[in-house]
């Protein structure tokens, strides 16, 4: 049964001062499989990601991934662990080409140091072609071969999403964390996306999907998370978490209540 | 939308065009020893400028990391092979062994800087740098008591020219009928420097550190999150930058034969600073223009703005000096306005030039 687990998350908590963002969140992700997160604004979907990939110091809790603890690394040794992540605001390098944005991501499995960039001996120089190699391809995996040589600035915002994710993947990932990846697209756009996740998840690498997308969410996730006020409210395949009625309550609102009257000022 | 077609060039042209150059700068110096001698000095203080602002452009241009206490470097360097080639301590190491350890020396110094800074940037630290580079000044001001290291405000006199056996690089001599004063040698010392150091930036752009760097100047937190550890990257762009601070100082010690805590002081700093972003932030090219430009410009001022005035008025009403400052500030000022990335900005890179328009077809 552990075997299959690739990603634990027991007790997860995260405070801001006195704001609990995340409280005692517990999961476990599958390898192979697409696992959705969702929630209200606020939920603390987000900061989850930023605990996972090490940008926020984790309170409590642990994560264990790929059998290895997770928790107290930073985000440069999550990613060499074997996590990549792309933004809720795109995150790219602005001025610099989509090529370029992408070999950068082969930087953590690759060793070239100042002295073979110097010396340019033959290691580094092959080294240099199979990194723009692997660039090009991820590029082409992704659809923006064609905008390879533009700057990212200058990618239209579909196509930075995508090259949001072409960057992840040259880390050679074995969960992808994708952060609302159809934030901003239209429905052609969303449906492309869709094909694009298929198509990752069938050559073997897991996703963890925030989206707000319900249909995306609904129509790819094996099993999906739902979060509200740092809070775990319900987990389960996509139709289970549908019905389930607490799901319901965050997102529409629950009974309102109004018998304390002076509660509802507050 | 459109750039300006930028065909690929003929490879035999552009050899052609290096081989001119190179065929140019070899003769330079004669061409300007027949101007005056000081014409060649002038040349030689603006070659280190050059290495100076393509050390600080490592910092600055490709690691975003702003740095307003680079002279400091300098100081190192030239202190370094002060102390150990001149009469003060009685030491007189030949200079192929003191450049290595003033590189050295500097990146120590660069690794000192940088690791106490990690978690600043932009304005918190330029001004932990500037502090940086104070702190290096007043200490090679008073490092004088109780013991005599760097004497003080008086600086260290008589230090030992470049030498090669018996061939002393500060000595005038006539080889093959061409008169070789002492500034004329350096002058091809530092010219193959220089080549050097520009063949080395060239290559650590283009490379898997250079991207590194270019990352974390881009965005620190999507460079971390694909697996770069900017804490080495970091201390790596200061070490490598501080290095050729140094080399470039022991260098100056050498030609000048005298140096003092005066040459090291925050406005040298900022002007080296000025030429990076003058000439175009992480572009070589634009940074040594930046440097060439404003090495020269100030000392062709200084050669002619007085004459001129006496010419026109009869009197000189203003000082070189204040209008030299004036121009200055005014060059600065305008460049902020028309050209806020440089002379010659590095974010038009050549490549999306020569594809935009197949790319554009392509839409």
């Amino acid at each position: 049964m552990s075997g299959d687990v690739l990603l634990a998350a027991d007790g997860i908590t995260k405070r801001f001062g006195g704001v609990h963002a995340l409280s005692g969140v517990s999961f476990s992700i599958r390898r192979g499989e697409i696992y959705g997160l969702i929630g209200p604004n606020g939920a603390g979907k987000t900061s989850l990601f930023n605990v996972l990939t090490g940008i926020y110091e984790i309170d409590s809790g642990s994560f264990s991934f790929d059998g290895q603890p997770l928790e107290k690394l930073k985000p440069n040794q999550v990613a060499e662990r074997g996590i990549a992540r792309t933004f809720q605001n795109i995150r790219l390098f602005q001025n610099l080409s989509a090529l370029e944005n992408v070999m950068i991501g082969r930087h953590v499995r690759t060793r070239a140091g100042v002295l073979g960039a110097i010396l340019r001996d033959r290691r580094t120089l092959a080294e240099e072609a199979a990194i723009e190699r692997r660039a090009h391809e991820l590029l082409e995996y992704v659809g923006v071969a064609r905008r390879a040589n533009s700057l990212a600035k200058h990618l239209a915002y579909g196509d930075q999403r995508r090259l949001e994710i072409a960057r992840a993947l040259a880390t050679d990932p074995k969960l992808l964390a994708l952060d609302e990846p159809a934030a901003g697209m239209n429905a052609t756009e969303t449906h492309d996306l869709r094909k694009l996740l298929d198509a990752i998840r069938k050559d073997g690498t897991t996703i963890l999907l925030i989206e707000h997308d319900m249909k995306l969410v609904m129509s790819i996730c094996d099993r999906v998370l739902v979060l509200d006020y740092g809070k775990k409210i319900a987990e389960g395949s996509a139709s289970d978490v549908q019905a389930n009625p607490s799901v319901i309550a965050a997102y529409l609102g629950g009974e309102v209540s109004l018998a304390p009257p002076a509660a509802a000022s507050a | 939308m459109q750039p300006p077609s930028v065909a690929r060039r003929n490879p035999v042209v552009t050899w052609l065009g290096f081989a001119l150059i190179g065929a140019a700068l070899l003769v330079l110096p004669f061409a300007l020893s027949s101007i005056g001698t000081a014409w060649v000095r002038i040349t030689n203080l603006a070659i280190l400028f050059v290495l100076l602002s393509l050390g600080l452009n490592i910092v600055v241009g490709f690691a975003g990391l702003l740095d307003l206490g680079y002279i400091a470097f300098y100081a190192v360097g030239a202190y370094v092979y002060a102390l150990l080639a001149s009469p003060h301590f009685d030491l007189h190491l030949p200079f192929w062994v003191i450049l290595p350890i003033g590189a050295l020396v500097a990146c120590l110094f660069g690794v000192l800087l940088g690791a106490p800074t990690l978690k600043l940037r932009g304005d918190y630290l330029a001004i932990v740098t500037l502090g940086f580079g104070e702190i290096i000044r007043v200490f090679l001001n008073n490092l004088s008591q109780p013991v005599n290291i760097t004497n003080g405000p008086q600086g260290i006199n008589l230090i030992d020219p470049f030498r090669i056996g018996s061939f002393n690089f500060a000595r005038n001599e006539t080889i093959a009928g061409l008169s070789f004063t002492g500034p004329v040698k350096y002058y091809y010392v530092l010219m193959l420097v220089l080549l050097a150091v520009i063949v080395i930036n060239l290559r650590l752009q283009n490379s898997r550190i250079g991207r590194a760097w270019e990352a974390i100047r881009e965005d620190e937190i999507a460079a971390r999150a694909m697996g770069i550890n900017t804490r080495n990257m970091k201390l790596l762009a200061f070490a490598m930058g501080a290095s050729f601070g140094g080399v470039s100082g022991g260098m100056f010690s050498a030609i000048q034969g005298f140096i003092s805590p005066e040459s090291f002081v925050l406005v040298e700093s900022v002007m080296v600073l000025s030429m990076v972003v003058l000439g175009g932030m992480g572009n070589i090219w634009g940074v040594i223009l930046g440097a060439v430009l404003l090495s020269f410009v100030p000392e062709v001022l200084r050669y002619t703005v007085e004459p001129a005035q006496r010419a026109v008025f009869g009197r000189t009403l203003v000082e070189p000096e204040v209008i030299r400052m004036l121009l200055f500030g005014l060059a600065l000022v305008l460049m902020m306005i028309f050209r806020p990335a440089g002379i010659l900005p590095s974010a038009l890179r050549k490549r999306e030039l020569e594809t935009a328009a197949p790319a554009a077809a392509a839409r």
